[in-house]
């Protein structure tokens, strides 16, 4: 077994009202970044866990996301990386 | 009749839950702890409001995983009652009790204030005490009470009467689903498709006395008086 590194991200489903990120565009808008379109604020979570291999590491994360550290019904995920972990 | 009120790490309305029972509606009521696996033979099961596990993750995510709910999910299969006030609402809808979720107010804000209710549905063992129709008033205290589920969710529980309460009210130019949180059609309570699972933000069990500033909680209380038996 290797240890391993995955880091996610977790954002609010596209189309779902994100007030948050609608307040922080409006902020930027405020600051003068003109150009910025749309923000989503969400959560970067990094687990590390022993498997024996990467992608044994990432299926055991999506099984993790999908039964607790997302919400399916207002949330997506997505596996940023997996990396052995030091 | 008993009622059963959870305690989870961080619940805060398990004392105002259990003196409405006990002193409002004079019934019989125990704290089960949040570890146990007892229910210790409760009629009624209330998920009290509060921030159990610090809200950490999502309100209710890790509270669904607590030891007690595997008894308090069983419980709502065999068509027990469960009443779920705010963050029990949102345990609820975690343990997939109940369909949708909560999320973040829309203003961003923490809303804490007494607000209007409407009565959509008067015939269930939760509200069989109410007029259909009828207006509450009745506080709330959350800051994650935004009502969110996709189209076809919306549609199922609004066709089968299972939204319970909507907000009213509002500023005067509001449209006719305004909110104080930005739930969806208003929705301010809803019960499962079985009927037996009751998720609503208001606090009914802080409307039980006159000086509470509304006594219109006390229905509720008594609307499953009438329908379970003791």
């Amino acid at each position: 077994m290797t240890r391993y590194r995955v880091s996610l991200h977790i954002t609010p489903r596209r189309g779902l009202l994100d007030p948050q990120g609608k307040a922080v565009t409006d902020a930027l808008h405020t600051l003068g970044f003109a150009a910025v379109r749309d923000v989503h604020v969400g959560r970067h979570v990094i687990v590390e866990l022993e498997a024996a291999d990467a992608a044994a590491a990432e299926r055991d994360v999506r099984a993790m996301c999908e039964r607790l550290l997302a919400n399916p019904v207002t949330e997506d995920f997505e596996v940023a990386a997996v990396e052995t972990a030091a | 009749m008993k009622f059963g009120i959870v305690t989870f790490p961080g619940s805060n309305c398990d004392y105002d839950a259990y003196r409405a029972v006990v002193e409002a509606v004079g019934e019989e009521a125990e704290f089960l702890w949040h570890k146990d696996h007892d229910l210790r033979d409760a009629d009624v099961v209330i998920l009290p409001g509060g921030f159990s596990y610090g809200d950490y993750l999502r309100p209710g995510a890790i509270a669904r995983f607590s030891p007690i709910m595997t008894e308090v999910v069983a419980h709502a299969r065999r068509g027990a009652p469960v009443l779920g006030i705010c963050n029990g609402f949102q345990i609820a809808c975690e343990a997939g009790l109940l369909p949708g979720a909560l999320l973040r107010n829309l203003g961003l804000k923490f809303v804490c204030e007494l607000v209007r209710l409407r009565v959509e549905n008067a015939a269930t063992m939760f509200t069989n005490r109410y007029q259909p129709g009828q207006q509450l008033s009745i506080p709330i205290a959350h800051g994650d009470g935004r009502y969110t589920a996709d189209p076809e969710t919306l549609a199922r529980i609004e066709g089968e009467g299972q939204v319970l309460f909507r907000y009213v009210g509002g500023p005067a130019d509001a449209d006719e689903w305004w909110s104080p949180n930005g739930s969806m059609h208003a929705i301010a309570g809803i019960v499962s498709a079985q009927g037996n699972v009751l998720g609503m933000m208001p606090h009914p069990e802080r409307a039980v006395h006159a000086l509470l500033g509304s006594r219109d909680g006390v229905a509720l209380f008594e609307s499953l008086l009438s329908t379970v038996a003791a």
